[in-house]
């Protein structure tokens, strides 16, 4: 049997749109189908249009959320705050950028908001903006952690469990805050030799060992037992700590009064740490 | 055989290091560890009793204190609750540490018969005493 060219073509289509799955090629390439299944997908996916919307009707009953208040601080109380902290959890003070460990730390306005820098607000300018980590609703640390060593509680505390983590810094890499501090030495070291000039343990909160990858943890250890966080017990009148699930919380409050920013919002990690300014 | 004299003197010095362990001890296995609960937390108990039973507690604490931790750290569950129905806060160095207060007499004594080495006091230590 002879077959001429143009004939030869047509069963070698069709048989080529058979072979990529029959009737379902067909089905999926009907005008329509594309976006409704890609919106099925995002229902499961928890990041598209229904799924969000579904994800609130039931919602979180807490979502914690810190407030700093860019009017009310100034140099001392924010020395005052991250020298709390960093009591409240044991942190050495390396004193070197190298191997310093951070939980909450002071930085300038012009590298906390680089996009929305003002050189013309020569009030916020001088302002010690406090960092820490964001406790983002979506956490891209929890997502590259190959152990699953911090993750992302229901209350919306990412935490860090040291047990688990392995030190490989992911984490590091992914969060665009500068959160996550990694422990390149023994920090008992510092402790000790701190310990001899006079500091004191928080003989209720561990250490940390080499090698493990640390940050702030909304001092989930404090509301355990129903107390604030260290920092807002330090200065109440900077931070605010609450609930932002609950409409009538304190920090609800203060965010329908206030103009308040986060940090680099455009990446879509949804940060609970808000400035009031 | 060449030097047979020094080798034979050495064989023998190797011999006696190699079994001075087993003769000294006259194969007789190494005295047991005895934990030490002589603190003042324990003293004043009016029921000497840990969070469970004194065998579960020897024999199982390793998973007991690898539950507790889980449980607290990534559940967010601080409360234990015993098989006695008694509520206990989860913590290491602030619970089991408060009444064991002698971290040396009593969980470095069994350890190290066992020849174990927890990585817990790798982060935890004994806040009793003053040195981390």
């Amino acid at each position: 049997m002879s077959m001429d060219r143009r004939k030869f073509l047509k069963v070698a289509g069709l048989s080529t749109l058979i072979g990529l799955g029959g009737s379902s090629a067909f089905e999926l390439l009907k005008p329509g189908k594309v976006d409704a299944e890609m919106e099925h997908e995002g229902h499961h996916g928890g990041h598209h249009g229904k799924a969000h919307k579904k994800e609130e009707d039931t919602g979180p009953k807490t979502r914690w959320a810190m407030l700093i208040d860019m009017k009310a601080i100034t140099k001392e109380k924010a020395e005052k705050i991250v020298h709390t902290c960093h009591h409240a959890h044991n942190v050495p003070n390396w004193g070197d950028p190298k191997n310093e460990i951070k939980w909450i730390w002071e930085e300038e306005y012009e590298h906390v908001f680089p996009d929305s820098y003002n050189e013309y607000d020569e009030i916020l300018e001088k302002l010690p903006f406090l960092l820490m980590c964001n406790h983002c609703d979506e956490p891209p640390c929890a997502r590259v952690c190959p152990v699953e060593a911090t993750f992302r509680r229901p209350d919306g505390i990412v935490a860090q469990d040291y047990h688990r983590c392995i030190g490989c810094r992911f984490c590091m890499a992914a969060c665009p805050y500068g959160s996550r501090s990694f422990n390149w030495l023994d920090p008992r070291v510092k402790l000790k030799e701190e310990m001899a000039k006079g500091r004191k343990l928080n003989k209720r909160f561990p250490t940390r060992m080499r090698g493990v990858v640390e940050k702030c943890n909304f001092c989930v250890e404090r509301l355990a037992e129903g107390k604030q966080p260290a920092c807002v017990e330090a200065c109440p009148d900077v931070m605010h700590f609450g609930n932002l699930a609950d409409e009538n919380s304190n920090v609800r409050k203060i965010l329908r009064a206030r103009i308040s920013l986060r940090r680099k919002l455009e990446l879509g990690t949804k940060p609970s740490v808000f400035y009031l300014v | 055989m060449y030097d047979s004299g020094k080798v034979i003197i050495g064989l023998l010095i190797f011999a006696g290091i190699f079994l001075f362990p087993f003769v000294y001890q006259h194969g007789a296995p190494a005295e047991k560890p005895k934990p030490s609960l002589d603190t003042p937390a324990i003293k004043a108990l009016p029921v000497k009793k840990c969070v469970e039973d004194t065998h579960f507690m020897i024999t199982t604490h390793m998973q007991f204190l690898n539950d507790w931790r889980d449980q607290a750290l990534r559940d967010g569950n601080r409360w234990y609750v015993n098989k006695a129905g008694k509520k206990v806060w989860i913590s290491l160095q602030n619970t089991c540490m408060k009444c064991h207060s002698n971290k040396k007499d009593f969980c470095d004594k069994c350890h190290n018969y066992a020849a174990v080495q927890p990585y817990c006091w790798d982060c935890h230590y004994d806040p009793n005493g003053s040195k981390l």
